[in-house]
């Protein structure tokens, strides 16, 4: 079949299964733009900024399972993707960015919109392509949706210069993927699963460390039968939340900085961790000499590079967390650990994770929405003192559900991130949950959302700070609060106005509920601005490079006042 | 929970990548960016068409080479890594040495660069150029001596090594090779 380059894309496209993209056209792309009409089955979604096309697609592949797609320009377009696929790496999340580059010709001279794109997401990829023959084209795409979503998922980028999307050649899409390297192994190494259930068996004080892997790779059930078998209680790693329900009695909620202290203790005192698809990242162990000082260490990951990376491991299983847990599931002995447990209960009862929620205070908004969503919806957040709240009051129900930067911590992720969530998932209520630094990021999105009729409900934890950095000078400079507070922040409800957008401003408590229900009572999007009591602190707080144990409350700090 | 604090060295390490444009960058910038310290880097074909082989030295201890391999291993036109143990290899270096010289000291010079077993590959009225192929110690050694008299200019290659006997770096796998952080070495071609 002689097809353009651009044609060969969108035929790639299909046989990807791909059906919906994010993006913004220019110069050197438009020839793949000019094509689109003749797919109609690949949707695309026209954003304001390319950064927002590339986080729409990261939370659209969070949510679906699926290999989000990106679509920009060259120069500007193509760097205004580094932040998304940065977020997107950190977080593995399988992505694939098409960009468009100058004529073949052009490339080296400084031309018009010319930059080095494969060069500049070198550090922000898994892998990177710049196609210079138009027959190249079906090779790199399967490659690159093998590459993006096979492993440890992370994001790919393919440059084409113009006139390589205009070249014709035959395309033929290739049936499978010859790569030399990286080959994953989905083989269970029946010696070290036994050496794990030993472990498991001997251990007194065994905890599960819950991660990202967990969910990509589906490992639910998986989880659940592990901890219940052998009575583990589980800890979520901040991408790690919603592995397992979070009303199970065997679930604990986040570990670290901002984790509840108990979970804290429960790792000082744990004789055995089992990391499930986590990598021990500095925010999960603070200072790595004193993390779990009295544990052997089970860990679990597809990335060999994990492995031994932080920590040191006593029983590494390579391979993917969904084979391997149900291997460990089948191996290990059922017990009871009930000493452990009762240990456990002891030290939630002794550092409770507590809300004030006799005022407006942003803890118990999201409580307020947990309650009445019954914690089924998507929650989408920025980054900030909002995330951590939602991380450790939103009770989460369903997997897939909990879409936030972590490893980047990206703010403003959670306007365009709430876009793509709710189009991978149009049956599902969709809330971001937002700070007033991150939403004034990325708004530029509410009229993408208005455009294509988006259901994406805002709950604007407005406190006109960038409150995590206000609590970062307050607690470890002297209070000196320099550049985090914003004096003229927008009327978001006559914003939302401009855009066409419901909305309601809340200032009282009592005002919560029903402004929560009003919003939900409805199809198409929502803006709600609480405004928050602004002095509020995400606690505990365990300062950046002490123990955990060094972890500043609510308690610690009102006993200094 | 982790000591970091291991002891300190110099190891040889051979990959074989895809001889591809961009390839060398991508290995480049790994090591830069998880902060590896390398002190030495050559490329040359391999046997194999279309791979090349890199060899590195890299200093630091086990965490260090066990994270350098691995990460390596990440990168997708990298096809093998072997960490190739200082006892069991031949390793070389090819040096150009241009050396001040006249009437008065050339036969001086030209006898130094005959006991280290060099060559003189060009000869001007006031400068010699001393080709020399060893270990990096013995060039090192041969530069010391040569420093009186002014040295000009100096090329080194940087280190190549290979294992002795029959073991190789190359696709097939062989037995006594360390290579303990392969993703999977059943899977290794």
């Amino acid at each position: 079949m002689q097809l353009t380059g651009a044609q060969m894309i969108c035929e790639s496209l299909i046989h990807e299964n791909v059906d919906l993209m994010f993006g913004l056209p220019g110069g050197a792309i438009l020839p793949f733009y000019q094509t689109l009409p003749e797919y109609p089955q690949l949707r695309h979604i026209l954003v304001r900024h390319e950064q927002n096309a590339g986080h729409a697609a990261d939370a659209y592949a969070r949510v679906s399972g699926k290999v989000g797609v990106a679509v920009a320009t060259s120069g500007p377009g193509a760097t205004n993707l580094v932040t998304p696929l940065a977020t997107a790496m950190m977080d593995s999340v399988p992505m694939v960015a098409i960009t468009g580059q100058v004529p073949r010709a052009a490339i080296g001279r400084d031309a018009f919109q010319e930059t080095d794109t494969t060069g500049i997401t070198v550090p922000v990829t898994k892998h990177n392509y710049l196609v210079m023959h138009v027959n190249d084209i079906p090779n790199v795409m399967k490659e690159a949706f093998h590459v993006a979503r096979s492993g440890r998922p992370g994001p790919v980028l393919i440059d084409v210069p113009r006139d390589v999307l205009t070249d014709e050649g035959i395309f033929h899409y290739p049936e499978t993927v010859n790569l030399r390297s990286f080959k994953i192994s989905t083989n269970v190494n029946a010696q070290m699963i036994k050496r794990a259930a030993r472990l498991i068996k001997d251990a007194e004080r065994p905890l599960l460390l819950v991660g990202h892997g967990a969910s990509i790779s589906g490992a639910f059930t998986e989880v659940k039968l592990v901890a219940e078998k052998a009575q583990i209680p589980v800890i979520s790693t901040l991408l790690g939340i919603g592995a397992l329900h979070s009303d199970h009695p065997l679930n604990m909620g986040m570990p670290g900085m901002h984790g509840p202290a108990y979970n804290n203790w429960a790792i000082e005192r744990a004789d055995l961790v089992i990391g499930v698809g986590m990598r021990f990242d500095d925010r999960v162990t603070g200072r790595i000499s004193t993390f779990a000082p009295n544990a052997k260490v089970i860990h679990i990951d597809i990335d060999p590079a994990e492995i031994g990376k932080n920590v040191r491991v006593t029983v590494p299983l390579l391979g993917d967390a969904k084979i391997i847990m149900d291997a460990l599931a089948s191996e290990i002995e059922a017990k009871s650990n009930s000493l452990w447990l009762d240990e456990i209960e002891t030290l939630k009862a002794e550092h409770p994770l507590s809300i004030n929620s006799d005022y407006l205070s942003p803890q118990y908004v999201i409580k307020a929405l947990s309650d009445i969503t019954s914690g089924d919806a998507i929650v989408v957040t920025g980054v900030g003192q909002h995330q951590m709240w939602a991380a450790q009051h939103y009770a989460f129900n369903q997997p897939n559900s909990w879409i936030t930067s972590g490893g980047l911590g990206t703010m403003g992720f959670e306007v365009p991130g709430a876009m793509g969530a709710a189009l991978a998932k149009p049956d599902r209520q969709v809330w971001s949950i937002a700070g007033d630094g991150g939403f004034q990021m990325t708004m530029s999105e509410l009229a993408t959302i208005v455009e294509n009729n988006i259901s994406v409900k805002f709950a604007i934890l407005n406190n006109n700070n960038l409150g995590l950095v206000r609590q970062l000078q307050d607690l470890f400079y002297g209070g000196l609060r320099v550049a985090s507070s914003y004096s003229g922040n927008p009327n978001f409800v006559k914003l939302a106005e401009a855009y066409g957008i419901w909305a309601k401003k809340i200032e009282n408590q009592s005002e919560v509920i029903p402004a929560l229900r009003e919003a939900m009572s409805f199809e198409g999007p929502a803006i709600l601005d609480f405004h928050v009591n602004a002095e509020e602190n995400v606690y505990p707080h365990v300062p950046a490079g002490e123990s955990v144990l060094e972890m500043i409350d609510l308690s610690s700090v009102k006993g200094e006042q | 929970m982790m000591d970091l604090s291991g002891n300190t060295q110099r190891h040889t390490i051979s990959a074989l990548v895809a001889d591809k444009p961009g390839v060398l960058a991508r290995v480049a910038g790994l090591f830069s960016r998880r902060g590896f310290n390398i002190s030495n880097l050559s490329v040359g074909r391999s046997e194999s068409e279309g791979l090349s082989r890199m060899t590195f030295v890299v200093e630091g201890d086990e965490w260090v080479v066990e994270q350098v391999t691995k990460q390596l291993y990440k990168l997708i036109d990298v096809i093998r890594v072997s960490d190739l143990s200082e006892d069991s290899i031949i390793v070389r270096e090819l040096a150009f040495i241009k050396v001040k010289s006249d009437s008065s000291n050339s036969a001086e010079i030209i006898k130094i660069a005959e006991s280290y077993r060099a060559n003189i590959v060009d000869i001007d009225k006031d400068s010699l150029i001393i080709e020399v192929t060893g270990d990096d110690g013995k060039v090192d050694l041969l530069l010391n001596s040569l420093k009186p008299f002014g040295v000009r200019e100096t090329m080194r290659t940087g280190r190549i090594a290979m294992t002795r006997g029959a073991a190789t770096t190359g696709l097939k796998k062989t037995s006594n090779m360390v290579d303990h952080s392969a993703p999977d070495a059943d899977v290794v071609p």
